[in-house]
């Protein structure tokens, strides 16, 4: 996990402390993952498989719910979740079907 | 606190202190806007800001907001520019400038004879005022003399992991030394209401700030758009929730004192929630339209400095108290360096904790209480707006003794 971290214990996603390049191989959860993609700082990837409808747990809090199933090590993000309140708006559909 | 006892600060009638001794120009609608900044024109580089109040309809919110920045301790004088025919009370507002000691003076363009005329009476009556503010008595100044707010900006998901949990960290040192602290954007507290709630000094506190949150979520649905924007998701932000939780941490941890609206001023040492969300229903538009009007309001509630948190990259800073930028993405720091005061982002490389950031952040507080100018304040940020608003007055539940 050299690139991810853990906010908190509860959580099922890890955050990204240093961009994730195209190549890079990160042991999640006990699984080498090879990303084929840049992913930026900040962002998230599923600390373990997520099923549909799920809870996304950041922080050690629900942050929405996954509204397809996620692969441990995918990154999370609009294309794969939801706000449970209210809908995330976007200026284009960047993060729609997945990056 | 030893390390800020010689700090002096401006003593103002009311007995607050102020931290800077601006001299403002403030066009009472839109009108008199362009005479305003053709007069502040011939004082580039000294301490005379542009303010106003745009519309031309009365609005209790933005009278009650604009008598407390112009009575602010960090206000030396204040100039009005006034069209003549627009409906805010420009003389309640001279007479109650009048009263908290600070020279003020009214120029009503159509009585004065026009643009050029209102510039010329402009002009003379700043370089008289400059002079006149330069005798206020300077009286030493201590942290539990200060008024601290805090705002995240250009928010991305390095905010709610470095910068906002080090304001918070800063936050709890600041009031245990005596500070008033406050958070605002009940919007961005969407999804941890229950969580938030039980930080309140009351349970009948806890209600009102779960209530404050609920109103907000309601409003924002009715709007049709959160608290929210693009960048935020560029940035790793997925949903309001998410935002929510990184923005709360620049609360810290103590407990809640109370909840207030704009322009309401708590006079006792604690940290404050700001509920900026209008009451009723929906009626003139969106609740903040930028960062600017939730610095603003916190200003108008006695703000001498605001933190302000950055991911993305903002560069606002604001007119009559300094903003101090802790931005906490490392990449944008590197980017921005200029606009930044603290870099929150070494963080996430091992290279500080929130511990030692937060400390960064009371020194760097201290320093600008001091008059050490921020970056935003260098780089001559002044912004300042003031929208339509409706607020019924807090409950007797909000401010427990």
């Amino acid at each position: 996990m050299n690139k991810l971290m853990q906010i908190h214990p509860d959580d099922n996603v890890l955050v990204i402390r240093k961009t994730i390049t195209a190549g890079d191989e990160e042991e999640i959860d006990g699984v080498v993952i090879l990303y084929h993609a840049n992913i930026e700082l900040g962002h998230k990837v599923a600390a373990k498989k997520i099923q549909k409808n799920e809870l996304v747990i950041k922080y050690g809090v629900p942050i929405g719910s996954a509204i397809k199933d996620i692969e441990t090590g995918s990154h999370v993000h609009l294309h794969n979740m939801k706000s449970d309140y209210i809908p995330t708006f976007q200026l284009d559909n960047q993060f729609k079907n997945g990056q | 606190m030893d390390n800020n006892s010689n700090l002096k600060g401006f003593l103002r009638r009311d007995g607050r202190k102020g931290i800077r001794n601006a001299v403002l120009i403030v066009y009472l609608v839109e009108c008199a806007h362009h005479v305003s900044k053709e007069i502040a024109f011939y004082f580039h580089g000294q301490e005379v800001q542009v303010i106003g109040f745009s519309g031309c309809y009365p609005n209790q919110y933005a009278d009650r907001i604009m008598n407390a920045i112009c009575t602010h301790p960090n206000v030396g004088a204040v100039l009005l520019l006034s069209l003549g025919c627009e409906s805010f009370n420009r003389k309640i507002l001279q007479e109650n400038i009048e009263r908290s000691g600070r020279p003020v003076y009214t120029i009503i363009i159509q009585q004065i004879g026009g643009t050029k005329k209102a510039i010329e009476a402009g002009k003379d009556w700043i370089s008289k005022a400059l002079v006149d503010i330069d005798t206020v008595e300077r009286i030493g100044i201590t942290t539990n003399d200060l008024v601290i707010g805090t705002i995240c900006g250009g928010s991305d998901a390095t905010s709610g992991i470095t910068a906002n949990p080090s304001v918070g960290r800063a936050f709890d040192r600041l009031v245990l030394d005596g500070a008033i602290c406050m958070f605002e954007e009940t919007g961005e507290m969407i999804g941890l209401e229950n969580i938030m709630s039980q930080r309140a000094k009351t349970p009948e506190l806890g209600v009102e700030l779960k209530q404050a949150v609920e109103k907000a979520a309601i409003y924002y649905t009715r709007m049709g758009h959160g608290s929210f924007s693009p960048g935020n998701a560029d940035g790793g932000l997925t949903t309001i929730e998410e935002k929510s939780m990184g923005a709360y941490c620049k609360s810290g941890n103590l407990a809640i004192s109370g909840l207030i609206k704009p322009g309401d001023r708590p006079t006792v040492s604690g940290l404050y929630l700001m509920d900026v969300v209008s009451d009723g229903d929906p009626k003139f538009g969106f609740p903040n339209i930028n960062d600017t009007s939730e610095v603003v309001e916190m200003i108008a509630s006695g703000c001498h400095i605001i933190l302000f948190t950055t991911g993305r990259g903002s560069v606002v800073g604001s007119a009559i108290s300094p903003v101090i930028k802790i931005c906490a993405n490392p990449e944008t720091y590197e980017r921005m360096k200029d606009d930044m005061d603290i870099n929150a982002g070494k963080i996430l490389y091992g290279q500080a904790t929130i511990d030692s950031v937060g400390q960064e952040i009371i020194e760097k507080v201290i320093a600008v209480a001091g008059g050490q100018k921020s970056c935003s304040e260098d780089l001559g940020h002044r912004e300042f707006i003031l929208n339509y608003k409706t607020f019924e007055p807090i409950g007797p539940a909000c401010l427990p003794v």
